[in-house]
């Protein structure tokens, strides 16, 4: 029944966005497939850049049970360091034009933003949590404390105002087919993001260290009896999931922008991803930000013009249409 | 290793959980040869393994394995030491298949006597199960995967806590052959066992564990024989 009712809306849905979306901003898919098209894409592309920052918190998170609510800050550092290194590489301290920027420019940066937060991550992990593995608890509250100081830092130094990084001249353009025009950074995040996947995914399953993972997670202390410094790999393992957080500030803070409360912003999308696709999955990862950036894209473009603001609400739609289908999310596995 | 100095030397163990001491003093030693602890569910015998390992710590007494002290040591530590462990219930990793388990220790294998091909030599039915997960196994293969994947650590010492437990009896017949073999082969082996026949048939001696404490030193057939002992010390009824 459960099946006939998700099918039901299933069809609803598909039907609005087919023929009846008049007065929202896309309009109908027959009158307007361009429209259709582009939101499409934006799904796919936002789904990318939450895919990256969600793998790094699914490692964290999902498979090494530690709750780091500082994911967000690790992710707005990252931003603010690449923003940074970008200035002082060009040479200006604002106003950038992305002409100014080459590729290097812009990869430096982002590998340097990515060892930063990393690298905090790793502090964090070996100063803080390290002796707290497996209470919730002080986790939670530990790491909530780093980040209200790294925000309040954050602020001081860089400022209340949005800041962004500039893409590459390179890439800042759009690709223009027939008649229709979609932007090339969003389609370079979307590409970066199946690089990740894959990447993670070879990590996980085809090297020795990923096979200690996913063992530790099942069993530390088994795998600490048959000889492996489990402690060593799952630091890894942090400083991996945190540099992913990084990388991802980087793209999101080129593709939008950098500002305070855009940390916690993104740590709930983590959440989200990971609650939806369940904990610990790298598929499972995929699928919620797929999910997630379907409803994010579609909900603001097919909604009624006037009620654009409440499309927020979809998402907690969302959320609420797994965990009732699948409450350990859609790959996830009982405990 | 001389024959004369014992391989594993335990001595005055205390340990337990939180309030609860279990161990209450014990001591023994096993040098290149099968011994067998067995006594009755709850006397202490998963603990000591468990102490022994490093994932109980020890409040006072000794481990020693080829004179170096184990206590107060980390589990990885102790196990890279030379103790292959084979725990209780098997712990098999659920994310992981056969050949992930046995791959993810192969490191430093090369040109030992165990190697995963080694393994699957020894345990051809592994072979057929190569990409099946762990725990999906069926109780026999399980434990096969579990001794091999100790075995991979090329310890001196292999500590098997309750092998046969939830075995079929002719899985049971094959488990001893293995043991024997790996006997035969000079490894030393402390086993913990419930069921006295399969612990008669691997081990030459046995240590009776009762309340936490090395209540008896005994012959295989001195126990096997000797129903009064058996009330006593097991609490069973002759069990063959």
């Amino acid at each position: 029944m459960g099946l006939g009712i998700g099918l039901l809306l299933l069809a609803l849905i598909a039907a609005w966005v087919l023929v009846l979306a008049t007065g929202t901003p896309a309009g109908p898919l027959i009158h307007e497939p361009r429209d259709f098209l582009s939101t499409l894409l934006n799904a796919l592309t936002i789904a990318g850049l939450y895919f990256i920052v969600a793998a790094g918190f699914t490692l964290v998170f999902g498979l090494m049970r530690v709750v780091n609510l500082a994911h967000g800050s690790f992710f707005l550092l990252g931003g603010y360091a690449a923003l940074e290194f970008q200035r002082f590489m060009v040479g200006k301290s604002g106003n950038i034009s992305s002409s100014e920027v080459s590729a290097l420019r812009w990869l430096v940066p982002l590998a340097l933003a990515a060892a930063v937060a990393g690298i905090i991550g790793l502090i964090t992990q070996q100063v803080f949590l390290r002796w707290f593995q497996g209470q919730d608890m002080r986790e939670t509250l530990i790491t909530i404390a780093i980040s209200v100081i790294l925000a309040d830092q954050m602020l001081t130094h860089f400022g209340g105002l949005a800041k962004d990084i500039r893409w590459p001249g390179v890439l800042d353009h759009f690709l223009i087919v027939f008649d229709f025009r979609y932007s090339v950074p969003r389609l370079f995040m979307l590409f970066t993001a199946i690089v990740v996947g894959v990447l993670l995914w070879l990590w996980l399953h085809k090297t020795r260290t990923g096979m200690v993972i996913r063992a530790g997670v099942d069993d530390t202390a088994m795998v600490q009896a048959l000889g492996i410094n489990v402690q060593v790999v799952f630091a890894l393992a942090f400083l991996v999931g945190s540099a992913l957080a990084g990388i991802g500030g980087v793209m999101g803070g080129s593709f939008a922008s950098l500002a305070p409360g855009v940390d916690g912003q993104w740590l709930l999308n983590s959440i989200i991803v990971v609650i939806v696709g369940g904990m610990g999955s790298l598929v499972g990862a995929m699928a919620g930000s797929l999910l997630l950036g379907l409803v994010t894209a579609f909900a603001p473009a097919y909604l009624p013009a006037d009620f654009t603001h409440y499309s927020v609400i979809f998402t907690f739609v969302l959320l609420a249409a797994v965990l009732a289908w699948r409450p350990y999310g859609l790959f996830g596995r009982p405990e | 290793m001389a024959d004369s100095s014992p391989l594993l030397e335990v001595e005055d163990l205390v340990s337990g959980y939180g309030a609860a001491q279990v161990l209450h003093g014990v001591s023994f030693e096993v040098g290149a040869e099968a011994v067998a602890v067995v006594g009755r569910n709850g006397m202490g015998k998963t603990t000591l393994c468990r102490t022994i390992m490093g994932l109980v710590a020890a409040r006072s007494g000794s481990i020693r394995l080829g004179g170096q002290e184990l206590t107060g040591r980390k589990p990885h530590h102790i196990a890279e030491s030379g103790i292959g462990y084979v725990p209780q219930g098997r712990r098999l990793f659920a994310s992981l298949s056969v050949d992930e388990h046995l791959m993810m220790l192969a490191k430093g294998t090369k040109n030992q006597r165990w190697t995963p091909d080694a393994v699957y030599e020894l345990f051809p039915r592994l072979v057929e199960r190569k990409n099946v997960k762990g725990t999906r196994l069926s109780g026999g293969e399980q434990q096969m995967l579990a001794i091999g994947r100790a075995l991979l650590l090329n310890a001196s010492l292999l500590i098997m806590d309750e092998p046969s437990e939830g075995l079929a009896p002719t899985i049971i017949e094959q488990l001893i052959d293995t043991c024997r073999t790996l006997v035969e082969e000079g490894h030393a082996v402390l086993l913990v066992e419930q069921n006295l026949g399969v612990a008669s048939e691997i081990a030459q001696r046995h240590l009776v564990m009762v309340s936490g404490r090395i209540a008896a030193e005994m012959e295989p057939d001195q126990l096997l024989n000797d129903p009064e002992a058996q009330r006593r010390l097991l609490g069973v009824e002759s069990s063959g």
